[in-house]
């Protein structure tokens, strides 16, 4: 069944942190079945705008919907595959253990333990501690939970820091094959080249949207040959 | 709340534990320790050794699963894996319960492996049912574990968290009527204990002790009752699904 509405809708959203409004009127629509992703350096509010999406964020006013309900409520949290920037994974478990708890919580076959942990290649590592595993395995692991249940949004606040080029090529060739199955992804980075493997970007400065589009069109609109450069005029031009 | 996802977030926690074999041996091998010590430090003193020793076996789950359970909580909201349970689709209860479950097992085994060497080894007498002061153990760490999970959201660093022990464990164990009857403390300090927890699980421990299983008895435990549902709806307010 295709859907055209949006699958996250944000008007006049305001958020404060620590008495800064760190995200100031922010609008921004995602479209279903592709891979966004939400660029902008560290600060910029892309894990506060992240959090206001998942639903966890204490939001000061405006609107977030996703996949047609209000953020947060109930009937998303089975729909939702959360990654933090931060593993969020239990260090003393050994990374089977951690999908097991998690697939339990969502009620998902077993079967789609084994599978989880193959997709994100650590099926050499499933019966050992998360403790001894290096920082990108870790962050791995942390992504396979939220794969489990087959979950109809991804969002992924910065999955493939730390990890080598090769994994990181697969990694993003599975989220294309997700979005061709129908998955939304939603997916922050803060390094320029991986905005390039997006269908669409959503550039971020100091809680202002700076511009929208596929890379494609970002250069064009810019006239500038890769994206680094797209996102430097776009940043001194707003 | 889901009986599926309580038994897994219990049987999460148990493994987690078992995978931290010194954690486990320091909480079931140190008060059978403490047991012994105090036995020769109140060597010839039978009386007092009775009198202080089975009630003792029901506070030690009292002050482990305190200590054990404000620590895992913490380690919950900074690594980001209580924000992950909170977007899933798990109830608040089901947390809590878990953990009480989980939590209770460890201490009936602790409890049980302090009542052998008590009452085995170290010739601990009891008038009472030794059953009795395991149930009543059972409760205690259910009381501490409830404790820990609401007083954990008030501290922001594992240090915190261990002060906690001595700053909320320590005066209630000084209070209970433990070391000195609570009718010869001045008169402030009784009513304090009057409004403490620990006071109500010591003396329902020590009446069970006495072999007194009357009113009285019940009372106290009804107030311990009380007070974990109690603490457990204050720790369920500080599981906050967003957070700023």
């Amino acid at each position: 069944m295709m859907n055209s509405s949006p699958a996250i809708g944000i008007r006049r959203l305001n958020v404060r942190r620590g008495g800064r409004l760190v995200l100031p009127e922010l609008s921004l629509d995602v479209r279903r079945g592709i891979v966004t992703g939400l660029l902008g350096p560290s600060g910029s509010g892309k894990t506060t705008l992240i959090r206001a999406i998942v639903g966890v964020q204490i939001v000061e006013s405006g609107e977030v919907n996703v996949l047609g309900e209000p953020a947060g409520s109930e009937a998303l949290r089975r729909r939702i595959g959360y990654v933090t920037q931060a593993p969020s994974v239990y260090s003393d478990l050994t990374v089977r253990q951690n999908l097991e708890y998690f697939a339990a919580i969502l009620g998902a076959p077993s079967g789609g333990v084994k599978e989880a942990i193959d997709a994100v290649a650590l099926g050499g590592h499933a019966n050992q501690m998360v403790r001894t595993l290096s920082g990108g395995e870790t962050s791995r692991v942390s992504l396979a939970t939220a794969l489990l249940g087959h979950p109809d949004l991804l969002v992924l606040d910065e999955p493939t820091v730390g990890l080598d080029p090769v994994l990181r090529r697969d990694l993003w060739n599975m989220f294309h094959e997700l979005a061709a199955g129908g998955t939304t992804l939603l997916v922050s980075s803060h390094v320029m080249d991986e905005a390039e493997r997006c269908d669409d970007l959503v550039l971020l400065r100091n809680g202002r949207i700076v511009a929208t589009g596929s890379p494609s069109e970002l250069r064009e609109e810019t006239h500038t040959e890769d994206l680094e450069e797209a996102f430097l005029a776009l940043a001194e031009a707003s | 709340m889901n009986p599926r996802i309580t038994l897994a977030t219990a049987g999460r926690v148990l493994r987690q534990l078992r995978h931290d074999h010194r954690t486990l041996a320091l909480v079931i091998l140190v008060p059978p320790l403490l047991l012994t010590i105090m036995k020769y430090v109140f060597y010839g003193q039978e009386e007092t050794f009775d009198r202080i020793g089975a009630p003792l076996v029901g506070i030690f789950p009292f002050v482990s699963m305190f200590l054990v359970t404000s620590i895992a909580m913490l380690r919950e909201r900074t690594s980001g894996t209580l924000e992950r349970l909170m977007s899933m689709p798990l109830a608040k209860l089901d947390i809590l319960l878990g953990y009480g479950l989980a939590f209770t097992l460890l201490a009936l085994v602790q409890a049980t492996v302090t009542s052998i060497v008590a009452f085995g080894l170290l010739g601990l007498d009891t008038a009472g049912p030794v059953w009795l002061i395991l149930v009543l153990a059972a409760g205690n760490a259910l009381l501490g574990m409830s404790l820990g999970l609401f007083l954990s959201a008030f501290a922001q660093t594992e240090f915190q968290a261990v002060q906690f022990m001595p700053a909320f464990v320590l005066p209630q164990i000084l209070l209970a009527g433990l070391l000195v009857p609570r009718e010869k403390m001045a008169d402030v300090l009784e009513w304090i204990s009057n409004a403490l927890p620990l006071t109500y699980a010591y003396e329902a421990l020590a009446l069970a002790a006495a072999d007194d299983l009357g009113r009285e008895l019940a009372i106290d435990a009804l107030v311990v009752a009380g007070c974990i549902v109690l603490a457990l709806v204050l720790g369920a307010t500080t599981l906050r699904r967003r957070t700023a």
